[in-house]
Order: structure tokens, then C-alpha cells, then sequence
């Protein structure tokens, strides 16, 4: 049996985020007391230190790992859905790996700029990494797209190769970058939400709040996908069409997180596949509550990265696989004890 | 009001599955075929429904082509089970005969009461709550019949609806396949046209108002059971000698190996 009803699971959810979030506010390398915190998010600030690292470091980066949580997570539940492969991961369509590609081409041929830190050096690698996303991601669309529509299994082969073929330069372009460029990549590559500004937190949630817009219009869609795609076809789905939106979606809101979080694994394989244990594979529930399932991981595991070794930070993507990984095999020898 | 297919052929990469077919499936009959494996039975149902397009000749449905019918529209009027489904996601049977209600906007309370029906309907409904994937191989066709059924539970405004099934007895024990067959009937008396493949020529026999025999792509013989099955034919189709004797009770042909 399944040990949560998807309500109770959500409203879950849906409390522990905010509790996560209040808590995020209150740690790090300075140490806010809840009292502080609240009283400067309502407008009376305690100081005018605790403003500025609430309002220009703390709350951005928060909102965007809920945001960037939320998109990697429902991504995944939906490419899951669409492969029906439980394992699948929004990488498969090869965005991540073209991403990389495309920061790492960044990195090395304006490496200058973004060192120095200003703005337009990080758009570059953010440009960069969403160009390089959609790239890949629609070269393998094409790939796996014929007269017939779109091979699924196909699409999965093409991501692989997508997938080697940008490895292969990647590992390219580490070879004749300098010690500081390699460095640079391989953080870029940890994912990082700590460079979080109020632009990109407006960027990432408008695609967020674009995503959960569109997503529930194509859940019962997924559910009937999942039988296959001409048993969707006779339930009237027109299976083409959905699949491109959903694999336009996908790609649109994997590109932007990566662009601006880099590589923060984990969350777009391991979350739906945890909440389909726990709620079952309805799409209309389980999309919604991966995202917000993400949202908290995300926010928890970037709260412990930046007090596990004060005053560094840990990059978030360590965290993430660190977090979630453990709970997983535990998730996975509880399964096995059931059945 | 049909499901009918007018002279159609199917080639596929250089193979010719299909020649010169016409077949009417008359609203409120029972079709049965059959015929020996790579006969085409299956590549007709998939011409039948849409999922392959003809290479040459016409499908139509309650007499429109079936390429004009908007999908949406076209779910309504016409439940198609495959032969097999590889769903691997644990959906309770529930939800998975719920997916059959997804063309119709019925609401949640009549989409329950429709589902228990058609469970209760196929001997299912101790599997309600029960997990697909842990369910054995009959079971499964069980709930997958159930989610077709719930399909065209209701009469549509659109038409006459028509089912499909292709071998819906293959992993049925005696009674379950008795039981399809009852069902089939039932929906047959409602004004629902049915059209199945089966491979036991007795159950076909039992069953069908018109029974089609294909054999290498072509349709080998087509009408009632009784003139159908002759020992020549079964010779001829299936390579098989047989003795074709009168059931006592029933007064069908049975066929005897």
C-alpha cells in the first residue's frame, strides 16, 4: 500500500517549506535570531546589516532554490512520465550536458570577464549554458523525430550520444583551460546557488510560475502516456503535440536553472521517483508535489551548505546528492523488505 | 452504422501485410477473426483503429473517414485493447480503468461508481486497491478490459461505438474466458459493434455473428460460423486436418483436432 494519501503528503509539504525557509533565514556565516529575521522581513529592521544580508544575499538565494528545486524536480517527474521510464531524468534530452558544454565554451574563451565578477561575465556563462542547453536539447528532438513522430526510445539513445559527444568537449576544453578556468568549471559543474541575485530570482521564478501554469493541463495526458503511446491516442490524447510542449517546457525550464544554478543534480531523478513511492504515479498530485518536495530538499541542503564548514560554502549540488542519496538506498531496502 | 475498411492494403518496408481487405463491422454484432500467426489480424485492427494509416483504401466510421474524426471525439465512440500493455508504474486498478474515463467529462462521483461497475463487471473488484504491477498476467488483462469497457460504459451522442480487442482471452482461465465472451455479447445487445482476434476457433465459433478468416495478408473466407468453418478451409488456412461436428447444446460448429 501506499504510505500517504497525495493530500496529506502535499499539505505536508507545504508546511515543512516555509518552516525550512524561516529556517534558512536564520543561519550562516552570521547568525540572525528568528525575532531579527522577522521583524526586518515585515519592514522594521533590526539593523541595517541584517537588512542587507536578509534582503541581498539570504531571501534571493532562498527563493531561488525553491524555484530552481520546483523546476528540477516537476521537470523530472514529467520526463519520467513521458519515457515512462521511473529512472529517466531531465538530462536525458541532453540539456544539462549541452549546458556545460556551453558554460565551459564561456568560461574559457571569456574567462577574464568572469572572474572579475561583473555582470556581464556572469550573463555570458548563464547565456552560455542556456544556448548550449537548448542546442542539445534540440538536436536530439530532431534526432528522434521522424514522419511517424517522436521516438521516445530513440530520443533516449540520441541523449546518450548528445550526452558523450558533449562530454567529449567538455573535457576538451578543461584540457586548454588554465588552473583557474578548470577550477572555475568544475565548481560551475557542483552547482551553486550563492550567487543569487534579485534578476535572476525574477528570472527563474517567472519560468517556475510558467511551468506550474502549464504543467497540470498535460497531467492526465502523462497518466495515460504511461500505458503506452497508442493506448493514449484511443483515450484521445493527441500524443505528438504533448509531447513537444512538454519537452519544450522541460527544456526551457532545466536550461534557465542550469544557466543560473549550474549542475545541481539529484533533484530531477531522485525527488519524483521518492514521491511516486509515496503518493503513486498520478500525475495530476505527483507533479505538484515533486515540485514542492524539490523546493525544500533544495532549500534544506543550501542552508547546510553554507554552515558545514563556516565561514567557507560548500557548493549546493555536493549537498544535494549527499542529502538525498542515503534517503534513497533507504527508501529502496524499505522497498525491498515489502514486497 | 459501421466500422468498415474498403479494399485496403498495407505495405511496410518492402512487405505486403495487407491486400485488397473490405470488411464491414456492423453496430450490435460480434466480429471475430482469425487466421495463423502473421496472418495480418493484427495489422488490420491497427488499420481498423488508426494507428497505422492504410497505404491504399479507406477506414471510416459510422460513415466518416476516420482521419476527419477529432481524436477527442473519436475516443468516445471507439475503446481499443491492445494486445499487450507494458504498464510498469504502480497504478492501483482503480486508476487504471479511471484512465478510460479520461475522454469523457462525466465528474468524479459517476467516473467512481463507472469504474466499480466495470470492475465488478470483469470479476475485479478484490483488485481495486490492489498495485498493476504486482497483479499476475490475467488479472492485468482483466483490469485492462475493465478500463476499455468504462470507455464506452455510457451510450454516446456521437454514435454507435465500437470496440476492439485484440486476443482478449490470451491469459484467461476457463471461466474468465466464458466471461468475455458473455460480456462481449452484452455489449453487443446494447448496439456496441465488437470486433476481436482470437486464436481458439471454438470460442470464436461460440461467439461470432460474423467470423473472418485471414490467412497471408488477404481475408481466406468471412460470414456466419456455420458456413465458414469447413474442414477444407481449416486444412487450407491452417494446414490442419479437422473434423467440424455440431455443438449438442449450443448447435455451433465445433471443430475437432
Amino acid at each position: 500500500m501506499r504510505r500517504f494519501s497525495a493530500q496529506s503528503l502535499i499539505w505536508a509539504l507545504a508546511i515543512l517549506l516555509p518552516v525550512a525557509v524561516l529556517i534558512s533565514l536564520v543561519v550562516g556565516t552570521v547568525n540572525i535570531s528568528l525575532s531579527d529575521a522577522v521583524s526586518t522581513l515585515v519592514g522594521k529592521a533590526a539593523s541595517s546589516q541584517t537588512e542587507t544580508i536578509l534582503f541581498d544575499i539570504r531571501l534571493p538565494r532562498i527563493l531561488m532554490a525553491i524555484f530552481v528545486g520546483a523546476v528540477l524536480a516537476s521537470t523530472g517527474a514529467v520526463m519520467q512520465g513521458l519515457f515512462r521510464n521511473p529512472l529517466a531524468d531531465p538530462s536525458l534530452i541532453g540539456v544539462s550536458s549541452g549546458a556545460s558544454v556551453g558554460a565551459s565554451l564561456m568560461i574559457v574563451t571569456a574567462g577574464g570577464f568572469i572572474q572579475s565578477g561583473a555582470l556581464v561575465g556572469l550573463s555570458l556563462l548563464a547565456v552560455g549554458a542556456f544556448i548550449g542547453g537548448f542546442a542539445a536539447t534540440l538536436l536530439v528532438y530532431r534526432l528522434a523525430t521522424s514522419g511517424i513522430g517522436t521516438s521516445v526510445t530513440t530520443m533516449l539513445l540520441a541523449g546518450i550520444a548528445i550526452g558523450a559527444l558533449a562530454g567529449a568537449l567538455n573535457s576538451l576544453l578543461s584540457y586548454f583551460s588554465d588552473n583557474d578556468m578548470l577550477r572555475q568549471i568544475s565548481l560551475w559543474q557542483m552547482g551553486n546557488l550563492s550567487g543569487a541575485s534579485w534578476l535572476k530570482v525574477s528570472l527563474m521564478g517567472a519560468v517556475a510560475l510558467l511551468l506550474m501554469l502549464l504543467f497540470p493541463r498535460d497531467s492526465k495526458a502523462l497518466n495515460a502516456l504511461l500505458l503506452g503511446e497508442s493506448e493514449a491516442r484511443h483515450l484521445g490524447i493527441d500524443v505528438q503535440r504533448v509531447k513537444r510542449r512538454l519537452i519544450v517546457l522541460t527544456a526551457l525550464g532545466v536550461g534557465v536553472s542550469v544557466a543560473l544554478a549550474g549542475l545541481v543534480g539529484f533533484v530531477g531523478l531522485i525527488m519524483p521517483h521518492i514521491v511516486r513511492l509515496a503518493i503513486g504515479p498520478d500525475h495530476r498530485w505527483l507533479v505538484p508535489a515533486s515540485a514542492l518536495a524539490g523546493a525544500t530538499l533544495l532549500v534544506i541542503a543550501d542552508s547546510l551548505a553554507r554552515i558545514v564548514v563556516i565561514p567557507a560554502e560548500l557548493p549546493t549540488g555536493i549537498l544535494t546528492a549527499l542529502l538525498g542519496a542515503p534517503f534513497f538506498v533507504a527508501l529502496l531496502l524499505q522497498q525491498r523488505k515489502d514486497v | 452504422m459501421t466500422l468498415s475498411a474498403s479494399n485496403i492494403s498495407l505495405h511496410l518496408s518492402g512487405f505486403d501485410l495487407l491486400r485488397n481487405i473490405s470488411l464491414e463491422v456492423e453496430a450490435g454484432q460480434v466480429t471475430a477473426i482469425v487466421g495463423p500467426n502473421g496472418a495480418g489480424k493484427s495489422s488490420l485492427l491497427k488499420v481498423l483503429t488508426g494507428e497505422m494509416p492504410p497505404s491504399q483504401g479507406d477506414v471510416s466510421l459510422n460513415h466518416r473517414p476516420l482521419e476527419q474524426w477529432p481524436l477527442l471525439d473519436r475516443a468516445q465512440v471507439l475503446a481499443v485493447l491492445p494486445q499487450h500493455t507494458l504498464l510498469n508504474f504502480p497504478f492501483t486498478a482503480d486508476e487504471v480503468v479511471g484512465l478510460g474515463r479520461i475522454p469523457h467529462k462525466t465528474g468524479l462521483a459517476k467516473d467512481s461508481q463507472i469504474i466499480a461497475e466495470a470492475l465488478e463487471l470483469v470479476d475485479a473488484s478484490y483488485l481495486q486497491k490492489r498495485f498493476y504491477t504486482q497483479m499476475s498476467g490475467g488479472e492485468k488483462q482483466r483490469v485492462q478490459l475493465a478500463r476499455v469497457l468504462a470507455q464506452i460504459w455510457q451510450p454516446s451522442h456521437l454514435g454507435r461505438q465500437f470496440l476492439v480487442l485484440d486476443e482478449p482471452t490470451s491469459a484467461f482461465d476457463l471461466s474468465h474466458q466464458k466471461l468475455t465472451l458473455d460480456i462481449v455479447r452484452q455489449l453487443a445487445d446494447r448496439g456496441v459493434g465488437v470486433i476481436m482476434v482470437l486464436h481458439d476457433l471454438n470460442l470464436a465459433a461460440r461467439c461470432a455473428d460474423n467470423l473472418v478468416v485471414c490467412d497471408g495478408g488477404v481475408i481466406a473466407a468471412q460470414g456466419n460460423p456455420k458456413e465458414v468453418l469447413t474442414e477444407q478451409l481449416i486444412d487450407k488456412v491452417f494446414g490442419v486436418k479437422s473434423i467440424i461436428a455440431q455443438h449438442p447444446v449450443t448447435k455451433r460448429p465445433l471443430v475437432i483436432t
